[in-house]
């Protein structure tokens, strides 16, 4: 089958309302081509879970510079005003997420499980209106999966199988959402011929890619 | 030597041959520049990498290689990368030795407050709730007060980051052990006085019996 679509086949099956998860960390990397076109399709109420909003002129930062983001559900919050002007104005409802059980979180929807049990954020407001579970006489928090309508990822090297190769420090959160949407996209620096990454070298399976954009690395 | 150096190079004594380290933004992160040369320390970047080493030459900043700040940093020899799972399996599990993070509030039960102030400023925990759960060894590295208000306290009065995590506050004034009867001061900078100190806490020191002063 083939994967590779344009950036406008891709951006199309994004409506306005969806959840979507975006890879990325501070801006290193997110999916800059397929944000770009989001943002110039004006794609509004989006439920947006990534790690964080970047700065407000770079990648995701740009979501909610030009208020499309209904819903944050991020770890950090920090590097762009806008999120946290938005916030205080109420324009934007934020759910703020310990970084490990977010990822753990994306993974466990992925992964077919319940929920997760950590000890990360008791007696913090993190554990508001959650479950406390006590296994072997240690108390857990019940972190839930999250899932999403559509995940955008983001890959340095990527076969027409949908085989992913990330570089250094831009895997983060991608091979985690790859696993925990509906429809899952992946924008390449480069794109291949299958075959071209070494099996042993493969850091997200095709199976979880349902489409290939080019990037502009 | 100013105040900050002052604190990183005493918190850059705590650490050990072997240990992996996470450093936090800003003070923390100048630990790095004071590890003894004899000991070998393996820093972990939450973004997904262990063998952070120092910041680039001007020009040579990889785009994909940034710290958890977002600010480019270089890859030592031996260094490897994960994804995020993997990242807070590390520190999550119990496999970071120790964690050096600045603090709002530290109080006496070795509740942390770092991470929001209502109102005010609300960046976001990021991976600070997970490290200081996580990691084997929390230490609190920062200046002793705020403009003189106390940040060493009875009770937090912010959103906590954690409750009962803190092991170790290493300020400008001292060295101060968070134990079950309360925080216990153990090094003191010869410049201040054991009552100077006490005067700039909002907690009841413990005066170890062993007082030391902080030596370089």
């Amino acid at each position: 089958m083939n994967k590779l679509i344009s950036v406008e086949e891709a951006v199309n099956m994004i409506q306005d309302g969806m959840t979507i998860m975006v890879g990325g960390f501070l801006g290193c990397r997110n999916p800059y081509v397929l944000v770009d076109a989001l943002v110039a399709k004006g794609v509004k109420d989006i439920t947006l879970i990534a790690n964080d909003t970047s700065f407000p002129e770079v990648g995701i930062g740009k979501l909610i510079v030009n208020k499309q983001v209904k819903k944050l559900i991020a770890s950090h919050i920090g590097t762009n005003k806008e999120t946290g002007n938005q916030m205080n104005s109420g324009e934007l409802e934020v759910e703020l997420v310990p970084q490990g059980t977010l990822a753990e979180r994306i993974r466990a929807a992925g992964a077919g499980l319940g929920g997760i049990l950590t000890p990360t954020g008791l007696g913090t407001v993190v554990a508001e209106g959650k479950d406390i579970i006590t296994v072997d006489g240690r108390e857990f928090l019940l972190e839930k999966p999250l899932k999403a309508d559509i995940a955008l990822i983001v890959g340095a090297k990527v076969d027409k199988k949908g085989n992913v190769r990330y570089k250094k420090a831009t895997r983060n959160f991608n091979p985690l959402m790859a696993t925990a949407a509906n429809i899952v996209i992946v924008e390449a620096d480069e794109i291949v011929e299958v075959g071209e990454i070494d099996p042993d070298d493969v850091m997200t399976p095709g199976i979880f890619v349902n489409y290939i954009v080019g990037g502009n690395a | 030597m100013d105040e900050k150096e002052y604190i990183a190079r005493r918190v850059a004594k705590e650490l050990h041959d072997g240990d992996v380290v996470n450093l936090g933004i800003g003070l923390p992160t100048m630990v790095a520049n004071f590890i003894p040369e004899d000991i070998e320390i393996t820093l972990q970047s939450e973004n997904g990498f262990l063998g952070m080493g120092p910041a680039p030459e001007k020009g040579d900043e990889d785009p994909y290689l940034v710290n958890a700040g977002g600010i480019h940093v270089t890859i030592n020899p031996g260094g490897v990368f994960f994804d995020s799972a993997e990242s807070f399996l590390i520190i999550r599990g119990g496999h970071v030795n120790a964690t050096v993070l600045g603090a709002l509030e530290v109080d006496e039960k070795g509740n942390l407050a770092n991470w929001m102030v209502p109102g005010k400023m609300v960046p976001g925990m990021g991976g600070a709730m997970d490290l200081v759960t996580g990691a084997k060894k929390v230490i609190v590295a920062m200046n002793h007060t705020a403009k003189g208000n106390h940040k060493i306290l009875k009770q937090c009065t912010l959103p906590l980051t954690a409750v009962n995590a803190v092991d170790l506050i290493i300020t400008e004034m001292g060295v101060m052990e968070v134990t079950d009867k309360g925080i216990v001061l153990k090094e003191i900078n010869r410049e201040f006085t054991v009552e100077q100190v006490q005067a700039a806490t909002g907690a009841t020191l413990i005066i170890s019996e062993d007082l030391k002063p902080i030596e370089m």
